[in-house]
């Protein structure tokens, strides 16, 4: 009798700690948050470009997170890339006049969804379209416009270089 | 001469895919059973006590010393880079995936399946099955089972609270000794750690769990029942434990990454 009820308390000891230590891994080191995607609103923003950007990435304003990228999908109807943000509720005083931009964390870090907030008085509710976007920046773009401004530059020095010639 | 070299080669061949045969017939016999052992749940809670609760010391404590290890040595690289804030992403998500479930398992293997096995052989050796069978009780039922249940409940409990000890050991290397700050230890974590990483660690642990057990008490209840055939179904226990969780460990990873 004695021994089973050791042996109980062992394994009962046991299978607790187990659970206590998958309960923590779950809990404490991940980054998942609970109650979101549930609550909270969603507003929607087409860009030309969204380059990298991934669903789940962050919405910020000021470097604060407010919400997650919930989807991207191309629209036919515009032929540009329509995000959805979903907003946590409590972040409920956006100006309606507030802009959205993909911009990217740090050299090398993933891109999110900055706002930056308009003067407007009324805000934005459910399902509601962000007007002024800014696109991703593609890295190959922007050499490519450097590129051929440079080019630029020079071909009317060179044009008239010729010219004095003869 | 080539031709007898081929032959040998033939046979071996033939012969270790009966050894996976049997193998396989085995486990789906136990899988059968499994439902009917559950009923009665005494027998396998006895087993998790073995398997489980009687390893868990050489667990926490190895648990501890590779934590502390990745932390020495994920600091010194990390350093290089001068990202020594990022340490504790890198030592979570090492034990969570990698080394958790592998070192629990190889050590699991060694504690627990080795005495599974030893326990069977002699049982074997000593004609304890034969008695229990000539009661008229399945010893496969009775005996087998509920210690594969054992096992196969206790390997993921067993990993989960290994990575828990080893990020707190890593975390007392980091912060404590090298100083990592605290606050941007766990905080990296948090942020590049996900939800799948520790279900990968979990899934990874449970086929483990499987295999080990599976191996002990295949090699246990069909050992040669002398004191040499005991002592080889140990050995071999070990051996074939290690090398399937090595190689089912990369195909897991390769699946799953």
């Amino acid at each position: 009798m004695r021994q089973t009820r050791a042996i109980e308390l062992g394994t009962g000891l046991f299978v607790l700690l187990g659970f206590a230590a998958l309960f923590f891994l779950i809990t404490q080191i991940t980054s998942r948050e609970f109650g979101l995607g549930e609550g909270g609103y969603r507003l929607t923003a087409s860009f030309d470009q969204v380059g990298g950007l991934k669903p789940g990435a962050p919405v910020s304003m000021s470097g604060v997170n407010i919400g997650r990228v919930e989807s991207i999908a191309y629209d036919f109807d515009e032929y540009r890339a329509r995000v959805v943000l979903r907003i946590e509720p409590s972040y409920d005083r956006i100006p309606e006049d507030s802009d959205a931009s993909i911009l990217t964390a740090g050299l090398l870090g993933g891109q999110y969804v900055g706002v930056g907030p308009g003067a407007s008085e009324t805000f934005f509710k459910d399902g509601d379209r962000i007007q002024f976007t800014q696109s991703a920046i593609v890295l190959e773009n922007l050499i490519s416009k450097f590129l051929f401004s440079k080019a630029a530059e020079q071909q009317p020095a060179e044009g008239s270089a010729q010219e004095a010639q003869p | 001469m080539a031709h007898g070299i081929l032959r040998e080669l033939a046979d071996s061949s033939a012969e270790a895919l009966r050894a996976f045969g049997r193998y396989a017939l085995f486990a789906g016999r136990l899988a059968a059973e499994t439902p009917r052992a559950l009923l009665r749940f005494r027998l396998v809670i006895e087993q998790v006590h073995n398997a489980g609760a009687q390893s868990l010391v050489i667990i926490m404590l190895s648990g501890l010393f590779v934590g502390m290890v990745l932390g020495l040595q994920g600091f010194d690289l990390l350093e290089r880079f001068g990202s020594e804030e990022s340490l504790g992403s890198a030592v979570a998500l090492g034990l969570l995936k990698e080394l958790g479930p592998v070192v629990t398992a190889l050590l699991f293997a060694g504690r627990a399946g080795t005495a599974l096995a030893s326990e069977l052989g002699l049982m074997r050796a000593t004609d304890q099955l034969s008695a229990i069978e000539m009661m008229a009780v399945d010893p496969v039922r009775r005996v087998v089972l509920p210690r594969f249940l054992g096992g196969v409940i206790a390997m993921p409990l067993l990993a989960a609270i290994f990575s828990m000890i080893g990020l707190f050991g890593g975390q007392l290397v980091g912060v404590q000794l090298m100083g990592v700050d605290q606050g941007q230890f766990w905080s990296q974590m948090r942020g590049a750690v996900e939800f799948g990483d520790v279900m990968e660690g979990v899934l990874k642990s449970a086929v483990f769990g499987v295999a080990c057990s599976l191996v002990a008490v295949y090699e246990g209840y069909h050992s040669v029942p002398t004191a040499e055939g005991v002592g080889r179904a140990t050995t071999r226990t070990v051996v074939i434990s290690s090398v399937s969780v090595l190689l089912l460990d990369y195909m897991l990873t390769a699946v799953m990454l």
